[in-house]
C-alpha cells in the first residue's frame, strides 16, 4: 500500500491556500437568526417537528429524517423558532426552500447528549443509529447521509475505508484546518466508521501542499493504540482534482471504480475528515451535528481564515466577520473556485456542505472573455481525470446528439472544471454538460413517462375490446336465447300449429290420392 | 446584494488561442532563418504579403457574416495558416500565385466550412493543392540554394513579386526530383553528379529540416501538441524509407535520413499535421494519422509526380480523421479497457 498511482490528467491551479491560514480556526459566534433549511443533504427533505413559538435548547432535534436517504436537522443553539418558510439556500439555480428559522436567546442551553459508552461492543446497526440521530450527511461537498452510505457494508464487503483529507480545490483549508486541530478526534471517526463497515484497513489520504496536516495525522496515528494496527497515512502529488472521490481510490489502490457504480463495489468506502470528526461527536458524545468549520477566503475579505460555524449562520454574518469589502462585478462563491457554484445573495445560511465562501476580487478570478471557437487542440483531453474527450463531447452536446453523448460517456465526466480551466478558447464546456446531461436525463424521463402513457393507452383499449367482445358476446348469447325461445314458443303456439297440422293433413290427402 | 453569478470553474488556466497560435508562429522562426539563409528573402516576402492579404479577407469575411471582425483577428489564427502556406510556396513566387493560395487556403479551406474549429481539411494544405494542380510550372520553380546559384536580395524578391516577367529566376530540380527521376545510378555516384546533393539530403534543405525539427521540438517543450502525430509520421517514413532501401542504388526510394531531411518532412511532421482542427482526436487517433500520413509520403514521393507529397497525404488523412476517431476512443475511467 505504499506506492501511490496517477490518474490522468489533472491540472495545477494556484493553490492560493496560504491566503486563508491553514490551522488557525476564528469562532465565528452566534448570528442574531439561523436559517435552517430541512434539505442541507442529498435525498428526501427532513420534516420539521416544532411550530413557530416553540422554545428549543441546543441539540433537540427540530426536524426528522424521512425514508433512507434523509438526514434530520437539529437546533445549533437554544432559542425561539419564529418562522417556518420559504427561505433563499446554497443552490446553484438560487432556489429558496423551507427553512426552520431560530432566533438565539444567547443562554446557549443545551440537551442533556448521551453517547455509547463503548462503541466497539455495540452491533453495527445501534451504532449506524446514532449517526442517523446526529443527522449526519456528507461534509466534503455532496452531502450524502451518512448513514445511508454506511449501509454499504450490506451489499458488499467493505475492506478499506478512505479518509479523503486531498482537499484538491484552490483556496479551501477547511479540511487542512480540521486536520491540524483534530487529527485525534478524525482518527477516532475513522475507528467508528471502520468498526461499522468491517473494514480492516484505514487510509487517510493527503496532498503534499499540507506538511502541517500531514504531520498531525501521523502523529495522531501515532498516538492512537490503533485497535486495527492497519491504518496508514499516505501523501501523494499535489493535483487537482485528485481529492475526487473516484481519483482519490485509484490514486491509493489504482483501481478504478466501475463506471455507474459505486465505491462499495471494490469494497472500498471514502468518507471526509469532517464527516469522521461528526461520527465520532454523534458516537461518543451524543452531539449531534450542528456546526462545522468554513473557509472564508479571497482577496475582497481583509481576515481570510477558517471559522467555526453553527449551521444556519448567514453568509453576511460570515463576511462581516472576516471583513468583506465587495467591488464592482463582485462574485461570492460557494464551495472552491473550480466546483463551486455563485451566489446571488448573502442572505443564504450556511449548510452542511458549505466548506468554504469565498469572495474574490476582479482581479483575482476575471469573469471568462467571451468564447472563441473550440479548435480541437486536445488541451481539454490531456487535462480530463475521466478520459473523456471533451473536445468531442463539446461537439455533440452542441449537436443535441444524445446517441453520441452517451457512448462517448458523457455521464463519466464529475464536472470537475479541468477542461473548462485549461480551455484556451475560454469555452465554458462544464457547462454545456451540464445542460446536455440534464437534456439527457429530460429525455428519458419523457420517454419513460410516454411508455407509461402508451401502456395505459394500450390497457384502456384491451379493456374496450375487452368490454366490447363481452357485450358483443353477450348479445349473442341473448340473440341466442330468444331464438331457442322463438323455435320453443313455435312449438306452442296454437296458431302455428293448426296450420301444421293442415298442412299435414293435406299432404296425406295427396298421398292418399296418388296411391290410389 | 446581488452578486455576479457565472457556473464553475471560476477559474481560467493561463493559455489562450491566440497564445497557441502565437507560439506556433515563434517557432517557425529557425525555420524562416533557415530558408532566408539558403534561399534569399523570396519566403520572408511571401508572408508578408501572404499574411496582409489573409488579415484582409479574415475581415471582410467576418464582415460579411457579421460578426466583429476585429474580435477574429485577434486569435491570430489566419496569420498562421496564411504562414504555413506560405512556407511551402516557392520563394520569388508572383503576387497572384501567393494571392490564389492564400484566397484559397482562407476561403475554400476555412470560411466555406463555417470559420475557425470547422475546417474538416488543413486550410494551407487546402491552398497549396489547389495552386499545385493549378499552376504545376510556377510551383515547381524553386530557387537554387546558396552554394549551389546567387542568393536573390530584397530587391529581386520584389521585383519577382510584382513583376514576374521582369524577373530572371535561377530555379533548379530539387533533390527529391532527382531522386525520382534517377533510377539507373548507384547512390554515392548520384550524390557526386548532382550538386544539389548536400550532407545527407539535398543542400540547405537538409539544414531547413533540421531548423524545423528545432521549432517543433520547442513546441513540444511548450506543450501545444503531444508527440504522438509527428513521432509516428517520421518513424513511418523511416520505416517505409527503410524498407524500400536497398543500400546503394538510385533505383530504391533514398534512405531514412534523406526523406527525414528533405522537402516538407520536418515542416509537416510539427507544423501541419499538428492542426488539431482537422487531424484525429486521441493520441491513439493521432499515432495511427501519423504514421498513415508518413506512409503515403513515401508512396507518393516515390512513384508519384509531384514536388512533394505532404500535402496529398495530409489531405487525404484529414478525411480519414473522423473514421479514426470512430475506432480510437479513449477508455473512459471506470469502463473495462479491454471492450472498448
Amino acid at each position: 500500500m505504499n506506492s501511490v498511482h496517477t490518474i490522468h490528467g489533472g491540472i495545477h491551479p494556484r493553490e492560493e491556500k496560504q491566503l486563508s491560514r491553514p490551522g488557525q480556526v476564528i469562532d465565528a459566534g452566534l448570528p442574531h437568526e439561523l436559517i435552517l433549511p430541512l434539505s442541507q443533504h442529498i435525498g428526501a427533505p427532513a420534516e420539521p417537528i416544532v411550530s413557530v413559538g416553540d422554545h428549543v435548547k441546543g441539540g433537540q432535534r427540530l426536524a426528522e429524517d424521512q425514508g433512507a436517504v434523509s438526514a434530520a436537522v437539529h437546533a445549533p443553539t437554544s432559542g425561539h423558532i419564529t418562522a417556518i418558510d420559504m427561505q433563499p439556500v446554497p443552490h446553484p439555480s438560487g432556489l429558496t426552500n423551507v427553512c426552520i428559522r431560530l432566533t438565539p436567546d444567547h443562554a446557549d442551553e443545551w440537551l442533556v447528549l448521551q453517547g455509547l459508552a463503548d462503541y466497539r461492543s455495540e452491533a453495527p446497526d445501534t451504532v449506524i443509529a446514532h449517526i442517523r440521530a446526529a443527522g449526519i450527511s456528507g461534509l466534503g461537498g455532496a452531502g450524502f447521509p451518512t448513514a445511508t452510505k454506511l449501509l454499504a457494508r450490506e451489499r458488499s464487503a467493505i475492506h478499506t475505508l478512505i479518509i479523503n483529507g486531498t482537499e484538491c480545490e484552490p483556496y479551501i483549508t477547511a479540511d487542512d484546518t480540521l486536520m491540524q486541530v483534530a487529527a485525534e478526534q478524525i482518527v477516532a471517526g475513522a475507528e467508528i466508521l471502520a468498526h461499522i463497515l468491517g473494514a480492516e484497513t484505514i487510509l487517510y489520504g493527503v496532498e503534499d501542499n499540507k506538511p502541517a496536516a500531514l504531520k498531525a495525522m501521523r502523529e495522531a496515528l501515532a498516538a492512537s493504540d490503533d485497535a486495527l494496527g492497519q491504518q496508514q497515512v499516505v501523501s501523494f502529488p499535489t493535483k487537482y482534482p485528485s481529492g475526487g472521490e473516484k481519483q482519490l481510490i485509484e490514486i491509493l489502490t489504482g483501481e478504478q471504480v466501475p463506471s455507474g457504480g459505486l465505491p462499495a463495489d471494490l469494497g472500498i468506502v471514502c468518507q471526509n475528515p469532517g464527516t469522521a470528526v461528526a461520527v465520532r461527536d454523534a458516537v461518543i458524545d451524543g452531539k449531534p451535528l450542528t456546526d462545522r468549520l468554513v473557509t472564508v477566503t479571497g482577496r475582497a475579505v481583509s481576515h481570510a481564515s477558517n471559522y467555526r460555524v453553527r449551521l444556519g449562520t448567514p453568509i453576511a454574518h460570515l463576511l462581516a466577520l472576516a471583513g468583506f469589502t465587495p467591488g464592482s462585478r463582485q462574485r461570492l462563491i460557494h464551495g472552491g473556485p473550480m466546483m463551486g457554484f455563485a451566489l446571488e445573495t448573502d442572505a443564504v445560511p450556511v449548510v452542511k456542505t458549505t466548506n468554504c465562501v469565498l469572495a474574490p476580487t476582479q482581479e483575482e478570478l476575471p469573469a471568462p472573455p467571451p468564447a472563441q471557437a473550440c479548435i480541437r487542440c486536445g488541451l481539454c483531453a490531456e487535462a480530463c481525470p475521466a478520459s473523456l474527450l471533451p473536445q468531442q463531447l463539446y461537439w455533440y452536446a452542441r449537436a443535441k446528439d444524445q446517441e453520441q453523448l452517451e457512448k462517448h460517456h458523457l455521464f463519466d465526466c464529475i464536472e470537475c472544471g479541468a477542461c473548462s480551466w485549461v480551455c484556451p478558447s475560454s469555452i465554458p464546456l462544464v457547462q454545456y454538460y451540464r445542460a446536455a446531461k440534464s437534456h439527457i436525463v429530460e429525455t428519458r424521463d419523457d420517454k419513460q413517462r410516454a411508455e407509461r402513457s402508451k401502456g395505459r393507452f394500450e390497457a384502456r383499449q384491451e379493456r374496450v375490446e375487452r368490454e366490447a367482445a363481452e357485450r358483443e358476446r353477450k348479445r349473442a348469447e341473448r340473440k341466442a336465447t330468444a331464438q331457442q325461445k322463438a323455435a320453443a314458443s313455435e312449438a306452442d303456439d296454437p296458431v302455428q300449429a293448426a296450420i301444421a297440422r293442415t298442412k299435414a293433413r293435406k299432404e296425406q290427402a295427396a298421398q292418399t290420392k296418388d296411391a290410389s | 446584494m446581488d452578486f455576479l453569478r457565472i457556473t464553475s470553474p471560476h477559474g481560467h488556466g493561463p493559455l489562450s488561442t491566440a497564445k497557441v497560435m502565437q507560439t506556433v508562429l515563434l517557432a517557425t522562426l529557425p525555420g524562416l532563418a533557415a530558408m532566408t539563409w539558403f534561399f534569399g528573402p523570396g519566403t520572408l516576402i511571401n508572408i508578408i504579403f501572404g499574411g496582409l492579404i489573409a488579415l484582409a479577407l479574415e475581415y471582410a469575411v467576418m464582415g460579411i457574416r457579421q460578426r466583429d471582425p476585429l474580435f477574429y483577428l485577434r486569435d491570430y489564427s489566419v496569420l498562421v495558416t496564411s504562414t504555413l502556406l506560405c512556407f511551402a510556396l516557392p520563394p520569388y513566387a508572383p503576387w497572384w500565385l501567393i494571392l490564389i493560395g492564400v484566397a484559397s487556403a482562407v476561403l475554400l479551406g476555412k470560411h466555406v466550412f463555417g470559420g475557425l474549429g470547422y475546417n474538416p481539411f488543413n486550410p494551407a494544405m487546402v491552398g497549396y493543392v489547389v495552386l499545385l494542380i493549378s499552376f504545376p510550372l510556377q510551383m515547381s520553380s524553386w530557387a537554387a540554394p546558396r552554394g549551389l546559384g546567387e542568393v536573390p536580395g530584397f530587391t529581386d524578391a520584389l521585383t519577382a513579386l510584382f513583376f514576374a516577367r521582369d524577373y530572371d529566376a535561377v530555379t533548379m530540380a530539387t533533390p527529391l526530383d532527382i531522386m525520382r527521376q534517377n533510377t539507373g545510378l548507384l547512390m554515392d555516384d548520384l550524390y557526386r553528379e548532382a550538386t544539389q546533393f548536400g550532407q545527407w539530403a539535398g543542400v540547405g534543405w537538409e539544414w531547413v529540416n533540421l531548423a524545423f525539427l528545432a521549432g517543433g521540438v520547442w513546441l513540444l517543450y511548450q506543450r501545444i501538441f503531444t508527440w504522438h502525430g509527428p513521432v509516428a509520421m517520421l518513424a513511418a517514413i523511416g520505416l517505409c524509407a527503410a524498407a524500400g532501401f536497398d543500400g546503394g542504388s538510385s533505383n530504391s526510394g533514398g534512405s531514412p535520413v534523406f526523406h527525414w531531411l528533405s522537402g516538407a518532412t520536418m515542416f509537416g511532421a510539427f507544423f501541419i499535421i499538428t492542426d488539431p482542427v482537422s487531424s484525429a482526436v486521441s493520441n491513439r487517433g493521432r499515432l495511427i494519422f501519423g504514421a498513415l500520413i508518413g506512409v503515403l509520403v513515401y508512396i507518393i514521393r516515390v512513384t508519384g509526380n509531384y514536388p512533394d507529397a505532404v500535402a496529398f497525404a495530409v489531405l487525404i488523412l484529414n478525411f480519414a480523421a473522423p473514421l479514426i476517431d470512430q475506432y480510437t476512443q479513449p477508455a473512459t475511467y471506470g469502463h473495462d479497457r479491454s471492450s472498448e
